[in-house]
């Protein structure tokens, strides 16, 4: 992992984005690692009858995880993820591509501390799942 | 005053449910990796469980005969409530310690509010969780703000 100086990032400079695209398999093996039962990532007859979604459901923690490791494969061992919060505004189904990316917003040299807003974008470009984090610098 | 959310259930707030205790696992840690596309060595070999790992080892696991026709088994922290359909909402986290294999914890959780929204379609009560993870020697590891939506 490259070595980060704090003193040389600037508040507007973005971080990688990356792409995911779920699968049935992925989220399959997604919500059988957190032992989730629910029918409406894996049940599409079910998801779309009964709970009216128009298909199989992309876990919005699964997003939330995504949007985490915008930070911390940027950061790789240079620090550690103290705080990071996120809001799942739409739901996200099975086909679409979603993009993650963040954009720095704060930088604290006396406390060695970076804010980021990190966002998860549909093939639109809408942002559904909005979030921040503060990474500490070691 | 609120029309969804009756008095019994806002006697809720402020209640804290039963302590769950968890001993982290390499291997659930390398699955849950695997699962969620981590990049770094020390996620995908278990050393260490990435920043969301807890959100799927505090998940309750129940018989199969306790699962709805949803398949989520009944969440007895949850008061009464008008609208019976679940969906993520978000969360707010602090981070005070990496979690490794071996790690045994205990989490607790209390309902800290109950809110009414009007969603594009139809009526949403918000259910926010407030969770404290600690090791069972006392060093706090995470809290976090957890927002469910039911809709």
């Amino acid at each position: 992992m490259s070595s980060l100086d704090i003193s040389k990032l600037s508040v507007g400079e973005a971080l990688p984005e990356r792409q995911h695209t779920a699968t049935n398999v992925s989220l399959f093996c997604y919500n059988a690692a957190i032992w989730n039962p629910h029918r409406i990532h894996y049940d599409e007859p079910y998801t779309t009858n009964v709970e009216k979604h128009p298909g199989v459901v992309i876990d919005g923690p699964l997003q939330g995880d995504w949007l985490n490791q915008v930070v911390v494969n940027w950061m790789g061992d240079n620090g550690t993820l103290v705080q990071f919060n996120y809001s799942n505004r739409r739901a996200s189904y099975i086909g679409e591509t979603l993009t993650s990316g963040g954009t720095i917003t704060a930088i604290d040299t006396d406390v060695s501390t970076v804010d980021m807003d990190v966002f998860i974008k549909n093939e639109n470009g809408d942002v559904i799942t909005p979030g921040t984090a503060r990474v500490k610098f070691a | 005053m609120s029309e969804l959310i009756s008095a019994e259930a806002r006697s809720w707030i402020g209640r804290e449910g039963e302590p769950v205790h968890v001993e982290v696992n390499r291997s659930d840690i390398i699955k849950y990796s695997i699962s969620t596309e981590q990049q770094q060595e020390k996620f995908l070999n278990g050393d260490e469980a990435p920043a969301m790992f807890l959100f799927g080892a505090l998940r309750p696991i129940a018989p199969l005969a306790e699962l709805g026709s949803d398949g989520l088994p009944k969440d007895s922290f949850l008061p009464d409530l008008p609208l019976k359909r679940v969906m993520a909402g978000g969360t707010e986290m602090t981070f005070h310690r990496s979690i490794h294999p071996g790690d045994k914890l205990v989490a607790t959780r209390s309902l800290a509010d109950l809110i009414e929204k009007q969603g594009s379609t139809g009526p949403l009560i918000f259910v926010v969780y407030n969770l404290r993870v600690e090791t069972e020697a006392g060093e706090l590891v995470l809290e976090e703000k957890q927002t469910r939506i039911m809709r």
